[in-house]
């Protein structure tokens, strides 16, 4: 027991460290799948039969196939087949961001679809073109409602993070299995990561809570419409 | 027609880590459903010290990555003399996890029948018991289907990750084919595939079972 | 009017209290078989209390309540179940039950508390839907009925279990101006066959035509009772009076 205590302590800083890696990859995954599901999601409502198609069936794949499978598919497979050479860490977050895209490219066809349809009517009326239209009307809308959701994504890619171990990205999950696999304290080691992580996650969806109420406009909340 | 001795090789591993993923998936999920009602039921009626419990249990095994629950049951537990085959460990990890989801959805379900639906039941003369089995479960049940379905496909997906505690599922079972024949692009390209057709078939089940179920004003958008 | 028939419901000195507030000052009614008893006052009164109260839906701290002259015994689960099937309740947001049909909606309560076989529940069904004019909505799910057809199904609903005595608990009150008549007509029906009622209620044309008797409450207590022949007379000064052309105004203001 002394000695759990004595390699968690002298450990920490170390498994610490590894939460900056964490945070990078979260953070750009986060990004990379708002890009992602910003474009995707205007092409799944406004776009024509081909491109709703192609879009449908990357949703379909990112959303079905497992993250590890995944990255295996990516690290090993096609970035080495297409001759890029990727980072673990890179191929992490890009695999990451590309799931989390899938699903907020969903998240945000379901906002724009429950706007109601005089926003898109109102804004032509006025002169703007579709695309400034979708701009400067649909998406700061969009992007309110689909605060709440996004929260939920936050934490499934900080938990999905911890399975960049799996290809050798240094981050917390690495780092705690690589203290453990030399001093054998694997009970506390691992009790520790999850507690840096579940701290990360119930920090991050109370911070996005903020965020909503920071932007909120009377009359846009999920809970209040229904 | 042959196939070469590299695919041979390929589909009877993976064909038996298919076997080994549902023998995975089916126990998990049927636990994990059962602890998210008997946990979801506990946090929305249950005395305050129960639901302090079960609300700490839900929030801990949401809060925290699934790989790293499994780590703590079959690397960490042996630490106190505690020993899980990498089948059970996976079992019991899938199991506590889903079920801390599913009781989110169990409790959103009851939280979200009205208070009249009670009254209405009462002033019939309808028992408590009554109450519960012909009015408030059918309407949970209903309202509660969809996300309980979503985190039965989501836990086909993170059953993936038993070939880390050594379980050869079907990642596992293909990734020794693939450093054995440096072949990574088709082999995982084609594990691919084999998770896509089984939440394909989970998702076109819980379809079926929605429609089925439907009525107006339970809809799912 | 007033029979001199022995009360069916004797609901004596009830009181009732959340935590510090006390809603129902020892109230007590009594009620004859035909009896249309009407509660008025302004909201906050305790009408809907006391009918919940008469209903046991929440148990009164104190009091007596006698049904057929005998007493219900509010710690006895027996006693409450019996008396609620026995005394009919309609709800002012209707309360039917969300997953079910309206044919259902009134087939459950008949299977389940009275034990009946499906095919004699869903012709006694069929028939009450009938009675309030929806006998052509009963596959309709809740969600599928307008708010004035909900009610008449939750009519429907309280009438099949044959009840001694129905409490109306505002009934048009959470409906559309426009399909308030359609309740009214049928709740006009019950009163014409005779029905045992004590309604709370704002609608002016239901006072007057229907009540044997008002009960104006107020803080808890019935302050005022009387038939509306003497109470509404004109130049009358009760607070009755006073209310109704208060509602009369209010009601002239939304024609």
């Amino acid at each position: 027991m002394q000695n759990a205590l004595s390699v968690v302590f002298d450990s920490l800083p170390y498994l610490l460290q590894g939460s900056f890696l964490t945070a990078g990859i979260v953070v750009f995954a986060m990004f990379l799948g708002l890009f992602i599901g910003i474009f995707m999601s205007v092409g799944l409502v406004y776009g024509n039969r081909y491109i709703r198609y192609i879009l449908t069936v990357y949703v379909w794949i990112f959303r079905g196939v497992p993250v590890v499978v995944l990255l295996f598919l990516f690290y090993f497979g096609l970035f080495a087949f297409l001759g890029l050479n990727f980072s673990a860490f890179a191929t992490v977050s890009i695999v990451l961001g590309m799931t989390t895209g899938a699903y907020q490219a969903n998240i945000f066809k379901g906002a724009i679809l429950s706007l109601p349809q005089g926003q898109f009517k109102a804004a032509s009326a006025l002169g703007m073109s579709d695309i400034q239209a979708i701009k400067s009307v649909v998406l700061p809308q969009m992007l309110r409602l689909s605060i709440p959701a996004w929260s939920n994504e936050y934490s499934i890619i900080l938990k999905d993070s911890a399975l960049a171990f799996v290809i050798g990205a240094p981050e917390i999950m690495a780092r705690t299995q690589f203290v453990a696999s030399r001093t054998y304290q694997h009970l506390s080691l691992y009790i520790t990561a999850g507690i840096i992580y579940f701290l990360l996650t119930w920090a991050g969806v109370i911070g996005l809570r903020k965020l909503e109420q920071y932007v909120r406009i009377p009359g846009y909340s999920q809970h209040g419409n229904q | 027609m042959e196939l070469s001795p590299f695919y041979q090789d390929l589909f009877t591993s993976l064909n038996s880590g298919l076997l080994m993923s549902i023998a995975l998936i089916v126990p998990s999920a049927m636990g994990g459903v059962l602890i998210g009602i008997t946990a979801g039921a506990i946090r929305t009626y249950g005395n305050r010290f129960f639901r302090t419990i079960i609300d700490c249990y839900a929030a801990v095994f949401r809060g925290t990555p699934l790989v790293i629950q499994l780590f703590v049951l079959y690397f960490g537990l042996p630490n106190i003399g505690i020993y899980l085959t990498p089948y059970l460990a996976a079992v019991v990890g899938f199991t506590l996890c889903s079920g801390a989801y599913q009781s989110e959805y169990v409790r959103g379900a009851l939280l979200s029948i009205k208070s009249g639906q009670y009254l209405g039941a009462q002033a019939l003369g309808f028992t408590t018991f009554q109450t519960i089995v012909w009015i408030i479960l059918p309407q949970a049940f209903r309202r509660a289907i969809h996300g309980c379905g979503n985190e039965i496909i989501y836990l086909i997906k993170y059953s993936s990750l038993a070939f880390i505690v050594t379980c050869i599922e079907l990642t596992g079972a293909g990734k020794t084919v693939a450093t054995e024949y440096f072949r990574f692009t088709e082999v995982f390209g084609i594990i691919g595939l084999y998770y896509l057709a089984l939440v394909s078939l989970a998702i076109i089940i819980l379809k079926k079972i929605e429609h089925r179920l439907f009525i107006p004003g339970f809809g799912h958008h | 009017m007033m029979t001199d028939k022995k009360p069916i419901l004797r609901v004596t000195n009830i009181t009732k209290s959340f935590g510090d507030i006390t809603i129902l000052k020892s109230v007590s009614i009594e009620l004859a078989k035909g009896d249309i008893k009407i509660l008025i006052g302004p909201s906050g009164g305790g009408k809907s209390t006391l009918l919940q109260c008469i209903n046991c839906l929440v148990l009164p701290d104190s009091g007596e309540i006698e049904l057929d002259n005998k007493r219900i015994h509010f710690t006895r689960k027996q006693d409450i179940y019996r008396l609620r099937q026995q005394v009919g309740m309609i709800f002012q947001d209707f309360n039917l039950f969300d997953h079910l049909t309206a044919l259902d909606n009134i087939t459950v309560a008949l299977r389940k508390v009275k034990k009946m076989s499906k095919k004699e529940a869903e012709k006694r069904a069929r028939l009450e839907l009938k009675q309030v004019g929806l006998d052509d909505k009963e596959d309709l799910y809740p969600a599928q009925l307008s708010g004035g057809q909900k009610q008449r199904v939750a009519i429907a609903r309280a009438l099949a279990m044959d009840p001694k005595i129905l409490l109306l608990d505002e009934p048009t009150s959470a409906l559309d101006p426009t399909l308030i008549g359609e309740v009214i007509s049928v709740i006009k029906e019950l009163a014409i066959k005779g029905m045992t009622m004590i309604m709370a209620t704002h609608q002016i044309s239901l006072i007057h035509n229907l009540a044997d008797e008002i009960l104006f409450m107020e803080d808890g207590r019935i302050v005022e009772q009387g038939p509306p022949g003497a109470l509404l007379a004109a130049g009358n000064t009760s607070k009755s009076q006073g209310f109704c052309d208060l509602l009369d105004k209010l009601s002239e203001v939304e024609e």
